[in-house]
């Protein structure tokens, strides 16, 4: 019945599935933290994103984990465009226009993918997708581990740009006082555009992570916008390091509660942990900080 | 009030003049996504709550309307106004755990967003909701069992839709609507004038979920069918947010102008592309941007500006 060691098998898959999600999670977070939007779109880019590597690997034959760099470029122009040419023009300032016009964008992206792809899930085929590594207590496919690893390793080094860099210097002044910013000498609205290129940079290594451990359809941005909200508000809005404990601890919840429950019920734990902390602690676990 | 007599009055004279039942039930689509816009608005528009989950309260009314009736055997009327209470406590639930913790704007979008996707997984999971594969209502033609020919739904409809107007009239021009003008422009400042905001806001979410709940029982006395992706889909929800704001949320006929302008949109952009599936919603998208860009205060607000403009001139130029 409850062995142990399936319940450690979904502890271990749980984690390396919180890790990518925190990766989808810290380009939200970043975004909140500096532009202090809600971007709906956020899970729609991703999916934009995943159809790009899934055509890159079937048409190109390129491996997925090789599409990451490119991904990310052109993941960055699109979010820089996003900001720079529609949310920051039609927004005006009002957070209330911003959700909608980020709504308006997801509900195109979604439907959009469904014209020119059909609703039907795709999913990757590839020799080494089978792979396991034996970690002594569990067998894990050797995707998840490769996912793993690269979303910490992605994870350190937005650390080190955001807390090392001029530029993340640049950012942390934004999200701080835009007007002081503005006053010493910051092009604010392109440190804007920047930082939402950057979040969406996160979505472009995020989809050659998931790809191989997930499929793809036009609905599935809104899987991981859900997942990716609750996990920023956990984490508390605006803090990267909150966003990776939050990842971690929704991709647990979900694994072992799915465990428990049966998969399905697993996913309505996130929602109900996710009401619970906007509720009684809206400002998350941690405390607010870019 | 004249307005929404001589339309009502107009309205009611449509199915002597037209015989196609597709025009008929385009014409019943209509009055149906202004009475739910109309139900979004009264917490959106008037109170200026942004709820992206309205669906939630739409969804548990539709349910509960079709439990009753195919498994408890209630009549049809009765289940009506289950739907309402249903719609109602659900709503009430929503607004007590986001408005007693002052969570508001973005934060109140995401707690009813998350609420109705809780409700459409649990709902295609758990047995008395019949799963993923939907609970069907049988067909039993009859007043008292709410079911019509087309023209008597569209006569159904049109009294909701009717009924729903006059409610949201008699909010703006009662004290309860003052309170819910106060709140949406200034929470701080409506609190500081005496209005509890906690109060008002629970009312006007119990409100717009009851009308949203009544919405929900008509579908199922409609289409006989619903799924978890109908009743709590995020397509319901962004439907009903998305006719008050093209319209012009918190006007009394921004909601008719944008459900008239979406569902034309949809079937224009149906027999244009032949239905490909997703094309209306694309053009949803693209217009919202665009209304949000170039007309903030919706259809309705845009029209409404050059238009005070044009009659103001003449007096600007005599005094």
């Amino acid at each position: 019945m409850l062995s142990l060691e399936i319940l450690l098998h979904s502890v271990v898959t749980g984690l390396m599935n919180g890790a990518v999600y925190a990766l989808v999670a810290m380009g939200l977070t970043l975004i909140f933290g500096v532009l202090h939007i809600i971007n709906f779109a956020h899970g729609s880019l991703l999916m934009v994103a995943m159809y790009g590597v899934f055509f890159a690997v079937t048409l190109l034959g390129i491996d997925p984990y090789v599409t990451i760099p490119f991904m990310m470029v052109l993941m960055y122009f699109a979010g820089y465009g996003l900001q720079r040419y529609v949310i920051g023009n039609a927004g005006q300032g009002r957070d209330t226009n911003i959700l909608l016009i980020t709504l308006g964008a997801a509900v195109v992206m979604d439907n959009l993918a469904l014209y020119l792809w059909t609703g039907d899930t795709r999913q990757l085929q590839l020799d080494y997708m089978m792979a396991v590594v034996d970690l002594g207590f569990a067998l894990i496919p050797v995707t998840r581990i490769i996912a793993f690893v690269a979303a910490c390793a992605l994870f350190v080094a937005m650390w080190l740009v955001i807390e090392r860099t001029d530029f993340g210097r640049a950012m942390r002044a934004v999200a701080k006082e835009p007007f002081g910013a503005r006053v010493v000498g910051i092009d604010v609205d392109r440190v804007y555009a920047q930082t939402m290129g950057i979040g969406t940079a996160c979505l472009g290594a995020a989809a050659a992570l998931l790809l191989p451990i997930f499929y793809v359809n036009p609905q599935i941005g809104n899987v991981f916008v859900l997942l990716a909200f609750t996990i920023v508000v956990l984490g508390s809005m605006g803090n990267i390091v909150g966003a990776l404990v939050g990842g971690l601890l929704v991709g647990l919840v979900e694994s072992v509660g799915g465990f428990f429950l049966g998969d399905r019920l697993g996913q309505v734990g996130i929602f109900v942990i996710f009401i619970l902390i906007l509720t009684f602690r809206p400002q998350g676990l941690f405390s607010a900080r870019v | 009030m004249v307005r929404i007599t001589t339309l009502a009055l107009l309205l009611a004279a449509v199915p002597l003049f037209v015989q196609s039942n597709h025009l008929l039930g385009l014409f019943i689509g209509v009055l149906f996504s202004a009475y739910l816009a109309q139900s979004w608005n009264i917490l959106g528009g008037l109170c200026g709550q942004f709820s992206f989950g309205h669906a939630a309260f739409f969804g548990v009314g539709l349910y509960s309307s079709l439990i009753l009736q195919v498994d408890f055997g209630w009549p049809a009327p009765l289940a009506l106004v289950s739907a309402a209470v249903a719609g109602a406590v659900a709503g009430l639930f929503v607004g007590f755990v986001s408005f007693r913790y002052g969570l508001r704007g973005s934060y109140f979008a995401l707690v009813t967003l998350a609420f109705a996707e809780i409700l459409r997984m649990t709902a295609s999971v758990v047995s008395f909701t019949g799963a993923g594969s939907g609970k069907y209502l049988p067909t039993r033609l009859g007043i008292e069992h709410l079911q019509f020919s087309k023209s008597g739904y569209f006569y159904f409809i049109l009294v909701l839709f009717v009924l729903v107007h006059l409610l949201v009239l008699a909010i703006q021009n009662s004290r309860l609507g003052a309170r819910f003008a106060a709140i949406r422009e200034d929470e701080e400042a409506a609190s500081a004038l005496g209005v509890d905001v906690f109060r008002y806001k629970m009312i006007a979410i119990l409100i717009s979920s009851a009308v949203a709940g009544v919405g929900g029982c008509f579908y199922g006395q409609y289409y006989f069918y619903t799924d978890p992706h109908i009743a709590f889909g995020a397509a319901v929800s962004i439907e009903m947010l998305l006719a008050p704001i093209i319209g012009g949320a918190g006007t009394l006929f921004g909601p008719i102008v944008g459900a008239v302008v979406l569902r034309v949109a949809a079937e224009l952009g149906q027999s244009l592309t032949g239905g490909v599936p997703g094309f209306n919603l694309i053009l949803y998208g693209i217009m919202v941007i665009l209304i949000v860009r170039y007309m903030p205060d919706g259809l309705i607000g845009g029209l409404r500006r050059p238009w005070a403009l044009m009659r103001r001139r003449p007096t600007a130029a005599t005094g």
